[in-house]
């Protein structure tokens, strides 16, 4: 009983991030309460990556278009040929909404395969090098999305397109518009949660010992046993997991166009300095940077010129003045605690 | 036959600029190992001084015609201006964290990259509207062979990237300063206790890395006259490619930055020629990706085992 | 005799480890004085301190009469201390001769160098025959001969040589230190840190002991050598 307590916590929370919060913030805040929970996500799921296990990667954006485009192809075609509707529609009631989730966990699963297959130049490559295999990785999906064809809107269209002429018809450099819009709060809190609660429960978990003993010396760790590949394939299949799930949020979120240029080396970018800010290796300190790096550009907006010039400076400057981030390796309650 | 030589000549062109970017990012990698994000930024930099420094001048109005020395100021102009910032942002940003992880170096790096784009961006400085710019060098149809016009500005393009690599092999084989820079790029600890100054050397390697790259900003624009605006993607995409020519060199040797550059360009020109155009960054990409799973330490790098 | 180098109340920590608890010693002029003591001790931290490589927590150094506690390494270099550190500190990657142009890197007289150079040759014959060689292949007992000719080509007054007898054959360590007591005779004072310390002991003038980042014993080299509590604790005698 106790074991499936937080599991219920997670989902009594998001449902009523759905019906509590949502009426009441409105459509403005909405929106961006879901960008939040989208970065928390991605966040949190590289710092299993770049945090506990102390590979450097950059590609995390790459893992997201995986996830998203995969989640897309099935609610947008998989959902017209499922429900007998025109491309691009809601299907109504519960059984789109379960579509969805289906979708974005499968939309999940092909990412955190393509995570196994970059993280395997790991077993050879270190440090520096895996970063720019991350990041090639992720410039080649991106210029490779670029490079669909044109989304089939009509009906009658896509009667005739056979599948395989379906799942390359994602838009090109255009993107892949006209998805359905099914995420919500709920979906956005629940996946969001779940992902806090694994990572967190994975550092004080064995396999999550062995990534934090990967981090601090690898070549010790290995001589104690711990099969360090291993270990590095299964940390970057997890945090792929998670930011492929996050592309399916992000796909089908009301205002977002899933765009290759938006998910290029500057979104990887974006999550490794929330995980960097919020401290290597703290769970809360990742969701925290990536809540303060969505909300305060948002409440900057009238003064967008400059505001990016402020942004870069104080990343400058936090990197001098607090090298370990806000938290340190530390989560948010021990920083409460010893203050 | 006709469109080989005609390729070949453009990718020999683009493989000396991303040689010479490639050459800043492979000296710092050398001296303080870490990947400077804001290099791509010098590189742009080097092709909107160029193009303001001709503005000074007044040589970018239409019908003017720059004197043949024009390029020379305008070059040499853009490299010092780069230079001293180079040396700037290290004194400034990067110093203070020299014993710091070096994942903090990497994202002032990435923070000093932002800065310089936006600051880019502000009406005061270029702007956000691509600008063209002026043909400095002097083009002529050298000659034509089977069909295929070789042109003078590729040719000093080519001419001016090989001859600044010819000068750098001096500056590192043939001179003090590059005696310690090398000595400060295998042990600095050791290096300063030969009475090297290992603050002086590395700010003389982001002095002189920035104004290569400056320099292939100017050589750049000068084949290329379309210069998009500071922000543009394509300025850090070109930055990556570079950097991807210093990794598959071998990233932290020279001469490896030298070829990987060539490489590189003629990789994707090729690609783009006789393959598809749309998929030149892949190219250089599945390029990288397979280098560096065959020969982990690059074409020319040495491979270093993990010390415990 | 005068005292070239003056450490008072040396102190050094590496983060929350302190290193060396203050000690003090003298090094005179134109003597051999060796530092003695297990792994751990604080020998080469001393050494660290002195050359500028690491910084005291807290007291002073004075060579010649002028503190030069905190000064960056490459200055101190050119006042007159040279050191070949642990390890020896030889650049794999740069010929023999690169490696000995380093070493007389801060000086400004070209034609001392050279007489300098041919100096060194004498001393280390095998170096003149492997001028352009990469210095990363030399055998140990070659870099080693390297990193003290290279040293000796700052022409310092006072030489720290940190361990010169480390994993080599043993008639390679006699030969360096029969060139080690013919730097000496040349007129340089030298420090030396050494675990081999009846080779040590045999040819320095004075000697002190270090026993975690304190010195226990100080005196005389035949002194410290007679001494039971030296001859069981470092020469092997029960």
């Amino acid at each position: 009983m106790r074991a499936i307590l937080p599991w219920v916590a997670v989902l009594g929370f998001a449902m009523l991030a759905q019906v509590a919060v949502g009426p009441v913030v409105g459509h403005y805040w909405t929106k961006i309460l879901m960008d939040v929970g989208i970065a928390v996500l991605l966040a949190v799921s590289l710092n299993i990556v770049n945090g506990f296990t102390g590979q450097f990667s950059i590609g995390h954006a790459g893992f997201m278009a995986v996830g998203g485009y995969t989640a897309g192809i099935l609610t947008y075609y998989g959902g017209a040929a499922l429900f007998d509707l025109p491309p691009g529609a809601v299907a109504p009631g519960i059984a789109g909404h379960l579509w969805f989730a289906l979708s974005t966990l499968v939309g999940g699963v092909v990412a955190a395969v393509a995570g196994v297959v970059v993280g395997l130049p790991s077993l050879r490559l270190r440090g520096d090098y895996l970063a720019i295999v991350t990041l090639g990785f992720g410039e080649i999906m991106r210029v490779l999305l670029t490079r669909t064809e044109d989304v089939i809107g009509s009906a009658e269209e896509l009667a005739t397109a056979p599948w395989t002429t379906q799942v390359v018809s994602t838009g090109g450099s255009l993107g892949f518009t006209g998805l359905p819009f099914y995420t919500n709060l709920f979906w956005t809190w629940l996946w969001t949660g779940i992902a806090i609660l694994v990572a967190y429960r994975l550092k004080e978990s064995s396999t999550g010992r062995a990534m934090l003993s990967v981090r601090e010396d690898e070549v010790a760790s290995g001589a104690m046993g711990v099969r360090t590949t291993d270990v590095k394939v299964i940390a970057f299949a997890m945090a792929a997991l998670f930011a492929g799930i996050a592309g399916g949020l992000f796909a089908h979120e009301i205002g977002t166009t899933l765009n290759p240029a938006e998910l290029g080396f500057q979104k990887s970018f974006e999550i490794v300095i929330m995980v960097v800010l919020g401290g290597m290796g703290s769970v809360t300190g990742a969701a925290l940077a990536a809540t303060i790096l969505t909300i305060v550009p948002e409440l900057l907006r009238e003064f967008s010129e400059y505001r990016m010039i402020v942004y870069a400076a104080l990343l400058v400057v936090v990197m001098l003045v607090r090298p370990t981030g806000l938290l340190g390796h530390r989560e948010i309650w021990h920083a409460w605690r010893r203050s | 036959m006709t469109r080989v030589l005609q390729t070949l000549m453009d990718g020999v062109a683009v493989g000396s600029t991303y040689a010479l970017i490639a050459l800043g990012y492979t000296m710092v990698y050398g001296i303080l190992r870490f990947i400077n994000f804001a290099h791509s930024d010098i590189f742009m930099l080097g092709a909107w001084f160029s193009f303001s420094l001709a503005g000074v001048f007044g040589w970018t109005l239409a019908g003017a015609t720059p004197p043949p020395w024009a390029a020379v100021v305008v070059l040499l102009g853009a490299m010092s201006g780069t230079a001293v910032l180079g040396y700037a942002i290290e004194r400034v940003a990067y110093r203070p964290l020299r014993s710091a992880p070096r994942i903090n170096v990497l994202i002032a790096a990435i923070g000093v990259s932002l800065l310089i784009e936006n600051i880019g961006q502000l009406p005061i400085a270029f702007g956000t509207q691509p600008q063209r710019m002026p043909s400095l060098l002097p083009d002529a149809v050298l000659f034509e062979v089977s069909g295929v016009s070789i042109r003078l500005v590729d040719t000093l393009v080519i001419g001016i990237a090989l001859g600044l690599m010819a000068a750098l092999e001096w500056l590192i084989y043939g001179t003090r300063l590059g005696l310690a820079m090398r000595a400060v790029s295998t042990d600095a600890q050791t290096a300063a206790l030969m009475g090297v100054p290992v603050d002086r050397v590395v700010s003389a390697t982001f002095a002189v890395g920035s104004a290569l790259a400056a320099a292939a900003g100017f050589l750049y624009a000068s084949k290329y006259p379309g210069i998009n605006q500071p922000a543009h993607a394509t300025w850090i995409l070109l930055g990556l490619k570079a950097f991807v020519a210093a990794v598959v060199g071998g990233i932290g040797n020279v001469r490896g930055a030298m070829a990987g550059g060539l490489l590189i360009g003629m990789v994707e020109i090729f690609g783009a020629a006789y393959l598809s155009p749309h998929l030149r960054d892949v190219y250089v990409f599945a390029l990288l990706i397979l280098v560096l799973l065959v020969r982990p330490a690059g074409l020319l790098g040495r491979a270093t085992v993990e010390k415990v | 005799m005068s005292a070239l180098l003056q450490v008072q109340g040396l102190a050094v920590r590496y983060g929350a480890v302190a290193a060396l608890h203050g000690i003090d010693f003298d090094v005179h002029e134109g003597e051999i004085l060796t530092l003695l003591g297990s792994n751990g001790a604080g020998k080469s931290t001393t050494l660290r301190a002195i050359s500028g490589m690491i910084r005291p927590s807290s007291g002073t150094i004075r060579f010649d009469g002028r503190d030069i506690t905190g000064l960056p390494a490459h200055e101190i270099v050119g006042l007159g201390i040279a050191h070949a550190p642990e390890g020896r500190g030889i650049f794999g990657p740069l010929t023999v001769d690169e490696n000995l142009r380093l070493g007389a890197f801060a000086r400004k007289d070209p034609a001392g160098v050279a007489s300098d150079r041919e100096r060194v040759f004498a001393l280390f014959p095998r170096l003149a025959e492997r001028i352009h060689q990469v210095s990363g292949t030399l055998s140990g007992g070659e870099q080693q001969m390297l990193a003290i000719g290279r040293a000796m080509l700052a022409r310092p007054r006072l030489l720290l040589l940190d361990e010169p007898s480390l994993g080599l054959a043993p008639q390679v360590v006699a030969t360096i230190f029969r060139i080690l007591r013919e730097i000496h005779a040349g007129g340089t004072t030298i420090l030396l840190v050494e675990q081999n310390a009846s080779m040590a002991l045999a040819t320095a003038q004075r000697g002190a002991v270090l026993e975690v980042g304190r010195i226990v014993l100080q005196g005389a080299a035949s002194d410290l050598a007679a001494s039971d509590d030296v001859r069981r604790a470092y020469l092997g005698v029960h």
